[in-house]
């Protein structure tokens, strides 16, 4: 029995890196957009340029699940080379898409899904006798014929080729052509609508559709970055670009056409936080975008700037690793790299936004906790929410907001006889004042070292001032657990002794298991945790819960090590949920592993069992 | 050693600067390197030129890496703001800096280690930015605070104090510098004053990448028979191609030496050099004669030293990025924050 679905189900276009689909796929997924259904698309793409196979995922459902669900319920079929693999992940009664030009062999096909072919390739040749327009003008044809197929309105893909080739006459026409090429001969060849099909429903409303590492940029804009370096990695570059594109567009001054910004591309990440800290050190925001081998190389200098207490930020697109490990598949895998990023004894301030908005939000208020806390900040995104486009609520600014600049001390104030000790705790809450460079002729300056020194910052090998600065450091430390972001609480409809913590990407694959557990009649609180260091209510979150889930990609459950460290948890009590396998995590994975977990816990309760 | 407090009283009469500072104004706490050292020279000749420019001290940052040399910012200049950072790291923490504050005037203080082996890769990029700075290496061929490795400038064939060969090539800054594109080359010696004085107010005037290698000997561990940085090797091997004099400003220019071995090279900003040229063939505008120049004396187991080569022109990192006139860090929310409007606006381009 063929899937009948209406805006609820998955398409998944196979592709050859290179062929030009990218713009068209990422046109359907718009156009569903448009016709009021939230889509969540997936990008999924090898290391590489041109000829290896990349897919797009896009999720289509009307209540709005943006988590990525598993499963193909429609496959556009477009790369020989991985046809057998993906017309295995077509779910029993799905459909099958292909380019019907070249006749294929029964064995290739499965009985359980309705096979679609269009003559792709045929039409194509027919209609164009230039090689790379046979290639582009095929991608587009089969997004007419998926407007057949799947009911999409014609008129909201016209619009968006429209937006897409304004200015560009010469190629608006020919895509529009394109496109009906190919939904006329499925009009004309097929039964249409297929029972997967779209109508038109309201369920976007406001939202925004946009990649993480954008809405970080335009944070970092908003926030007052002015100086930016980094060292192109995947998948943080675009964050960088987007900063640059943003940057030409919001700060360039209208009248001497100067730039209020500077952006370096530094030789590596060492130069590249060097850069960024040598502009903070000099009262300029600054801010560096990598990933975790970038992570690895800047150790050093982090240690640096936790020590000479340098503001800084730093957004991590997570990868997978270790080492180079899959440069273009996603996971959590950093947070205890960056947590205690290099020698000595380090912690630092994690950031964890669970979608643009907040990376939106969290790449702006960085910059302010930065110059408040005077230490490293790391916004943690990863490639899931960093490379893909996400619907999520629109971007907000108060206009009265003012940047906090954090203890800073200006020549008024020295003049007027403030004592000035760079590492003085004067206020008890660690944090000290600093000066900027050039502020006054004869006092307040001051030496930034790495190595020990006083409160007065002179240079000391002492034990005493050494410990004594180290104190400092984590009262400043518990200090950033009321600044940094709260975490966010859930609660279950009834009462119940499970509780699950999450983070970052993982936020709409959890909130929707979160369902599937609850119809499985398994209540379970949940808290969604924004940063590090962990605010109280963490701790007491897990003490109102027998167990504790911690949903997490990666292998090692950083997370929960963190939370065992910082809050002194037994281990028992926290049940590692984790996903690593470089594709983002799903509801039925969490649903899956928490569900199972639970039917055993309800045979034998530990607490009775202990007693 | 934790810190010594130097003494503050000074002769009532010390001479003044434009500023009324004395160069007492100008120096730092007191040295903890090796009596002797070429190093504490440099930092002696650094107060002189700040005090005889009339520079606020305050205007000045001194950035370093790690190593004797890098620990020598602390020695001098005891009102500018300094920060020692990571070892090789200088130039990316300097290039920040010069990038949140154009204002400011920077002076970058590394070692042959620090520049030549574990930050050459830095020590070349922020050359090829043309970051407006003046980059002094006080190079002594050899690691002082560990207690006397090569150095990837120890020239091969050298000697160790411990008696081993140094087998492998030795980098010449100066040439690197050439190529990779600085506006001020020069080399001194820590032990020529007359010499290193005015090239380093030359460099502090030059508004694009100065770079200055210095040969400044290790008396603890590279200053022996065999050595070819000690001061009785670089003494005999000296071949100075000129002798420098700056005048800042407008003052006119008095010439008292022979026709024909005098060039004046007038700066960007008005100041003008005076060179003496000991070599009447040596044009200091000339890159690519400068580096021929400079190989073939080294081939002759001659250290070349003074002003090799100047840009009167030169860009810098700012000018490149086409950065605003203000400092950056100056800017407020009022000049960086585009506001809900222009979010307003984005969002509506994101539906």
């Amino acid at each position: 029995m063929p899937i009948q679905s209406v805006n609820d189900f998955v398409v998944r276009f196979a592709n050859v890196n290179g062929s030009g689909s990218a713009s068209a796929n990422e046109m359907f997924a718009r156009a569903v957009l448009r016709m009021g259904i939230p889509v969540a698309p997936r990008n999924i793409f090898p290391s590489n340029i041109q000829g290896l196979p990349t897919w797009y995922e896009v999720r289509i459902s009307e209540a709005g699940h943006l988590g990525a669900r598993g499963g193909t319920d429609l496959l556009v079929a477009m790369n020989p080379q991985t046809w057998d693999k993906d017309v295995a992940t077509i779910e029993p009664g799905g459909y099958l898409l292909y380019d019907s030009t070249k006749p294929l062999p029964a064995s290739k096909f499965r009985d359980d899904i309705s096979v679609i072919g269009v003559p792709l390739t045929e039409i194509c040749n027919r209609e164009y006798s230039e090689p790379r327009q046979r290639q582009l003008f095929k991608n587009i044809i089969y997004v007419g014929a998926l407007s057949a197929l799947l009911d999409i309105d014609v008129a909201a893909i016209e619009q968006l080729i429209g937006e897409q080739y304004k200015g560009k006459e010469k190629l608006l026409q020919p895509n529009i052509h394109a496109l009906h090429l190919g939904r006329d001969w499925a009009l004309a060849n097929l039964t249409c609508p297929l029972g997967i099909r779209l109508k038109r429903a309201d369920a976007v409303k406001d939202r925004i559709f946009v990649e993480g590492n954008a809405a970080a940029a335009l944070g970092a804009v908003y926030g007052g970055a002015t100086v930016c370096a980094w060292y192109p990695i995947t998948p943080s570059s675009s964050l960088a670009d987007a900063f640059t594109r943003h940057c030409a567009r919001l700060r360039v001054d209208p009248e001497t056409k100067k730039s209020k910004y500077a952006i370096i591309q530094a030789e590596d990440e060492l130069a590249s936080i060097g850069v960024v800290i040598g502009a903070a050190w000099n009262g300029a925001r600054a801010f560096t975008a990598t990933s975790g081998p970038g992570i690895s190389l800047m150790q050093e200098f982090l240690g640096l700037a936790y020590f000479a207490e340098i503001p800084s930020v730093v957004f991590d697109v997570q990868r997978a690793g270790p080492s180079t490990g899959m440069p273009t598949r996603t996971q959590q895998c950093d947070v205890l790299s960056c947590a205690y990023a290099s020698h000595g004894d380090t912690k630092h301030i994690l950031l964890f936004p669970e979608d643009p908005a907040e990376a939106f939000e969290f790449g702006a208020q960085a910059f302010d906790l930065a110059d408040r806390l005077q230490t490293p900040i790391f916004v943690m995104l990863d490639l899931d929410i960093g490379m893909n486009h996400r619907l999520c609520r629109p971007f907000k600014w108060d206009d009265a907001r003012k940047y906090d600049r954090g203890k800073v001390m200006t020549a008024a104030d020295l003049d007027a006889g403030k004592e000035f000790g760079r590492y003085l705790d004067v206020d008890s809450d660690g944090i000290p004042y600093r000066t900027y460079p050039g502020t006054h002729p004869s006092k307040g300056s001051f030496f930034t070292r790495g190595t020990s020194r006083d409160r007065y910052a002179r240079y000391t090998e002492e034990g005493a001032p050494y410990a004594d600065n180290m104190q400092r450091l984590l009262r400043k430390f518990e200090t950033a657990k009321d600044l940094v972001p709260r975490p966010l609480l859930a609660q279950a409809p009834k009462p119940t002794r499970y509780g699950v913590i999450y983070y970052g990407s993982t936020s709409p694959a959890m909130d929707e298991a979160i369902d599937l557990i609850e119809a499985r009649g398994q209540p379970v609180d949940r808290l969604r945790i924004r940063a590090f260091p962990f605010h109280s209510s963490v701790s007491s979150f897990i003490a109102e819960h027998d167990f504790v889930f911690v949903v997490e990609q990666n292998r090692d459950a950083q997370l929960r090590s963190l939370i065992v460290n910082e809050c002194s948890i037994d281990p028992v009590r926290l049940v590692p949920i984790l996903h690593y396998d470089g594709t983002p995590i799903t509801a039925r994975h969490i649903a899956g592993a928490v569900g199972d977990h639970l039917d055993k816990l309800k045979v034998r309760p530990l607490r009775k069992v202990m007693s | 050693m934790t810190y010594v407090v130097k003494p503050q009283f000074h002769h009532p009469a010390l001479p003044k600067n434009e500023l009324g500072y004395t160069h007492r104004d100008y120096e730092g706490s007191i040295s903890t390197l090796c009596a002797g050292c070429g190093h504490d020279s440099i930092s002696a000749t650094l107060i002189e030129a700040c005090f005889e420019l009339s520079i606020a001290p305050h205007r000045v940052a001194k950035l370093s890496g790690i190593g004797c040399s890098s620990k020598t910012p602390t020695y001098f200049l005891g009102n500018s703001h300094g920060f020692n950072s990571v070892h090789g790291r200088m130039p990316s923490v300097l290039t920040g800096a010069n990038l949140a504050n154009r204002d400011l005037i920077y002076l970058g203080v590394s070692g042959d280690g620090d520049s030549a082996s574990i930050g050459f890769g830095q020590f070349a990029h922020a050359l090829r930015r043309g970051v407006n700075m003046v980059y002094i290496v006080e190079n002594n061929g050899v690691y002082g605070l560990t207690k006397g490795q090569f150095s990837a400038t120890a020239d091969r064939g050298s000697k160790s104090k411990r008696g081993v060969t140094n087998n492998d090539n030795s980098i010449d800054l100066v040439a690197m510098a050439l190529q990779l594109g600085a506006t001020f080359v020069a080399r001194s010696f820590s032990g020529d004053k007359t010499q290193l004085l005015p090239i380093i107010k030359a460099a502090i005037e030059h508004q694009g990448a100065a770079f200055i290698d210095v040969i400044s000997p290790c008396v603890a561990f590279n200053n022996h028979a065999g050595s070819t940085k000690s001061f009785d090797y670089v003494r005999e091997h000296n071949e100075a191609v000129n002798r420098l004099d700056v005048i800042t400003g407008r003052a006119p220019i008095k010439i008292d030496y022979a026709p024909g071995s005098v060039q004046i090279v007038e700066q960007h900003d008005g100041t003008k050099l005076v060179l003496r040229k000991l070599d009447s063939d040596y044009d200091v505008h000339d890159r690519v004669a400068a580096m021929t120049f400079l190989q073939t004396h080294a081939a002759k187991g001659q250290i070349v030293t003074g002003l090799l080569y100047v840009d009167s022109e030169p860009e810098d990192l700012h000018h490149h990025l086409n950065t605003v006139d203000a400092a950056l860090n100056t800017l407020s929310e009022k000049e960086l924050c585009p506001g809900s409007a222009a979010l307003e606006k984005i969002n509506a381009s994101l539906r």
